[in-house]
């Protein structure tokens, strides 16, 4: 078990090695030229050329990608081309937006898949058309489409929710909590549908299982059957749909930060990517493939404790 | 030649029936109407380049924001007095063509990926494999980004990012496909008959991964419309081109002055989105159209039993423990139900073994199921009484059938390895019956202890400790015996009980069975479908074949004389039979002695 764990732990750190190459090899593929970027078209050719040799964008670009390397490993992201500040920080400061309104994203939809696809096997029809017609919304509606619509209806006609902006958890928990409600309900409204239809298939196959009919033929059942038996053999697909869902929401939470004004990491990105800011798009690369790499490692886990054969594979 | 030929015509009536299964469909019918509505847009939109390539680009100053409806702006103007309907056609164009970008990449990439490494395996399928979970442990948004802050906001550029991305999708598919069917058989016989590889992949592999496929290619059509409307939201798409998005973005921008100017591209990218999924929903369920009906039917229904006629069989005495009196079970299939079990009529004696013979799907387990309470949610009753220990138990209360049931009939399966549940171990699993019924932990756990060594397991408390993949199949056997003897039944049912098991094996177990009912005084049901089995444990037999009891004889008179044609049938089959048969009776009769010989002493 523990020889499994080190081998998907390098697989881990060797997968996350690549990402940054290749975010470092798209990132290199424009002009490298980012002075003319920070000193505007006024600047002479020497002050260009003096400020991307501060920068150290003049060097061959296996140099650059070891000096990153180099720094990533004393923990230092290097400094944004915008205004000189450490990449780390900038991150830093963005991050927690973020990643409340992803990580309570993810807990509002692990919760309510699960829920809903309880509800859909054990109970009446009407639930498996509700989380049908949520699918549809899924796919139809984005989350930032979804997001413009709340905004316009709960924020701006009904003025249940603040507009926009957002506050630290440490300063108000209940303005927190209210500041992240619109955000939350854009994310999940469409991934609950996918997580729950895909948590209701597997868990249907599970109860057909022949030894779920023989643990009913020992006086099994109920909710002992259901929370104890099948539920645990029922969640790997299930955890697996959640870490994709993970994977693809950030996309969308990014945009949802535009639409709500959250000072988080898509406003930090997208500052970033008009600007040409190599530093911080690379710094964006490594935390979120990182995250990714991390969540796949966590389903993993996750797994192993759940279904003992996993231990062994 | 032949192949060829077997295949097409295989095709000829496959393909179209499916297209039209698929405008059969409610869901994809409104979806191919939505995307009539898309691609008259789209058609206005090359029309209007060549009519009017001005018209969404004129801007009138004097009528920023105009409401729907004013003046020639059918949908009102945006915040630079541009009118908004002529810019939402326009926008079509790109947005489509956005989506054809994406789609085409990631089907060049993935297609022939796919097919390559599930055919060939190896080495090119791990590179290939690993290539593909690493691009998707890449978050597209941050690619995307990545891509326009080096190479500038082309929608060219970021588009073919995007099926970059989208690849590792059609090629998972299409990877799990070819490897399902690689090593079919009319591959092997392409190979034979001395086709190439490339036109054996082509041929053949296509015509299994196609349906799949065309569901993908909309989902992903709905995808990469979705993500470049997105990114021309944030403000990373090509500010020369009329998007959807770009309108999406300045909607929102001009939010408080106009509110509702976001509605209208946000309406368009949804209706597009929506008529693609709309089809592939459709296109999905007409490919499955073969399982839907089953998982859809609700609980079984009990409750509309029809009487059994009076004359149909005699009442069942004192010393039947179990007596079975007109039992009909049937499926919901395509409107009509079909029947499995027909008037079934058995009678278990006290003390004593039935055999249940028949060849595979002749109703036997499902008989066995009924008598359990264990039928699949859509199996339905229709008929019939079944009568444990004097009471009519069929139209009982489900719970208080159910009750009665657990107490009375115990279950050993058929298969051992998959009626264990994989993530308990064994001791939870034997215990947690006998906890549910009121037995204490620390009693529970001795008396499961005891059964193992019963079954003579040698290590019990070893085998406590382990999970079901640890053990052996027939070791995993003699679990399931120990587990339904724990809860001290009168009648055990066993459904084929050897059939999975090595030959050794299953007269080891064979024997345990034989023990078990001594000592537990219990009756049996024995299903099976070997007669040696049959011959070997029981004292009365019923045939059964599709559906119905053909023959129900104490066992030496079944061996003996076999009165219905079926049953003669059934014993010509055994090999040699002249050697056999006379085999099985005296063997029998040789233990029954020794057995009265014991009891004697």
């Amino acid at each position: 078990m523990l020889m499994i764990l080190l081998k998907r732990l390098v697989a881990a750190v060797i997968l996350l090695v690549a990402v940054c190459v290749v975010g470092f090899v798209i990132t290199g593929l424009g002009d490298g030229d980012p002075a003319r970027n920070i000193l505007g078209p006024e600047a002479t050719h020497a002050q260009v050329a003096a400020e991307n040799h501060r920068l150290g964008v003049d060097r061959p670009m296996l140099e650059q990608f070891a000096d990153w390397v180099g720094g990533v490993a004393h923990g230092d992201l290097g400094n944004s081309y915008i205004g000189d500040q450490p990449v780390a920080d900038k991150i830093r400061a963005n991050l927690p937006v973020t990643m409340s309104m992803v990580a309570l994203s993810m807990v509002v939809i692990a919760v309510l898949s699960l829920a809903l696809a309880v509800a859909s096997v054990y109970g009446r029809k009407s639930v498996d058309r509700f989380v049908q017609s949520l699918a549809v919304i899924g796919h139809v509606l984005p989350a930032y489409l979804l997001a413009l619509l709340l905004l316009l209806v709960l924020a701006v006609k009904i003025q249940v929710f603040p507009v926009f902006g957002y506050v630290p958890l440490g300063e108000s928990p209940v303005e927190w909590a209210r500041s992240l409600v619109l955000p939350v309900l854009s994310l999940t409204l469409g991934s609950v549908a996918g997580a729950s239809l895909q948590a209701r298939g597997s868990l249907m196959d599970v109860l057909d299982a022949d030894y779920i009919r023989t643990l009913r033929s020992r006086g099994i059942s109920g909710r002992s059957l259901l929370f104890r038996h099948a539920l645990r053999n029922a969640a790997p697909p299930w955890l697996t749909s959640l870490s994709l869902g993970f994977v693809a929401m950030l996309g969308g939470a990014f945009m949802v930060e535009k639409v709500f004004a959250l000072p988080g990491l898509g406003a930090l990105s997208v500052e970033a990517t008009t600007a040409g800011d190599r530093p911080v798009i690379m710094g964006m690369v490594l935390l979120t493939g990182g995250l990714v790499i991390l969540v796949n490692l966590l389903v993993d886990l996750a797994q192993m404790w759940l279904i003992p054969k996993a231990r062994t594979a | 030649m032949s192949i060829e030929i077997s295949a097409q015509a295989m095709d000829a009536p496959n393909r179209p029936s499916t297209f039209r299964m698929i405008l059969r469909n409610p869901l994809s019918r409104v979806g191919v109407v939505l995307l009539v509505v898309v691609m008259c847009a789209l058609v206005a939109a090359i029309v209007m380049d060549w009519v009017a390539p001005d018209a969404p680009w004129s801007a009138d100053l004097y009528h920023l924001n105009e409401a729907p409806g004013t003046d020639g702006h059918l949908l009102g103007t945006d915040s630079g007095g541009r009118d908004v309907l002529s810019r939402l056609v326009v926008a079509t164009k790109a947005t489509m063509f956005s989506g054809v970008i994406a789609l085409v990449v990631a089907m060049l990439l993935g297609l022939p990926g796919g097919l390559v490494a599930g055919y060939y395996g190896g080495r090119i399928d791990m590179a290939l494999d690993w290539l593909s979970s690493m691009v998707m442990s890449l978050p597209s948004i941050i690619v995307l980004l990545a891509i326009v802050s080096s190479l500038g906001t082309s929608m060219w550029i970021s588009m073919t990012a995007l099926g970059c991305m989208m690849a590792p999708a059609v090629f998972r598919l299409l990877r799990a496909q070819v490897h399902a069917v690689r090593n079919d058989l009319y591959i092997d016989a392409a190979k034979v008959a001395g086709l190439s590889d490339l036109r054996i992949i082509a041929r053949h592999v296509f015509r299994v991964v196609r349906g799949p496929l065309v569901l993908m290619v909309s989902v992903m059509a709905g995808v990469a419309i979705t993500v470049q409307t997105g990114l021309d939201f944030l403000g990373l798409g090509d500010s020369t081109t009329i998007t959807w998005g770009g309108m999406l973005g300045e909607g929102f921008a001009a939010m408080s002055a106009n509110p509702v100017l976001f509605v209208w591209p946000g309406l368009a990218m949804a209706v597009t989105v929506a008529a693609f999924f709309l089809i592939a929903s459709g296109a999905r369920d007409a490919l499955q159209r073969t399982d839907g009906g089953a998982a859809a039917a609700s609980r079984s229904k009990a409750t509309h039993l029809k009487p059994v006629p009076a004359s149909s069989d005699a009442p069942p005495g004192a010393d039947d423990v179990l007596a079975v009196r007109g039992l009909t079970v049937g499926y919901p299939s395509g409107g009509e139900v079909v029947e499995v079990v027909r008037s079934a009529n058995l009678t278990l004696r006290r003390g004593h073994t039935l055999g249940l013979v028949g060849e595979s799907g002749s109703g036997k387990t499902q008989t066995a199921f009924a008598l359990l309470d264990l039928l699949p949610r859509q199996a339905m009753l229709t008929a019939g009484e079944v009568w444990l220990d004097g009471t009519e138990i069929l139209r009982l209360a489900p719970r208080d059938r159910a009750r009665r049931v657990r107490e009375a009939i115990a279950y050993v399966p058929q298969e051992p390895m998959s009626n264990l549940d994989p993530t308990f171990t064994i001791g939870y699993q034997l215990i947690e019956p006998m906890r549910a019924r009121g037995v204490g932990r620390a009693e529970a756990r001795d008396r499961a202890v005891a059964l193992l060594s019963r079954m003579e397991i040698r290590d019990p408390e070893r085998v406590m400790k382990s999970y079901p993949h640890q053990i052996s199949g027939g070791m995993a056997q003699r679990v399931l015996i120990a587990g339904a003897v724990s809860t001290e039944p009168r009648i055990l049912i066993a459904d084929e009980p050897t059939t999975a098991l090595d030959v050794t094996v299953q007269s080891e177990i064979l024997d345990l069975l034989r023990s078990v009912q001594e000592e537990f005084g219990m009756s049996i049901i024995l299903v099976s479908h070997d007669l040696g089995v049959i011959a070997d444990l029981c004292d009365d037999v019923a045939v059964m074949r599709d559906g119905q009891v053909v023959e129900t004889a104490p066992v030496e008179e079944f061996f003996a004389r076999p009165r219905h044609e079926y049953s003669r049938m059934l014993l010509d089959a055994v090999p040699d039979e002249n050697h056999v048969r006379p085999d099985y009776v005296e063997a029998r009769s040789a233990r029954q002695g020794a057995h009265t010989g014991e009891a004697h002493r």
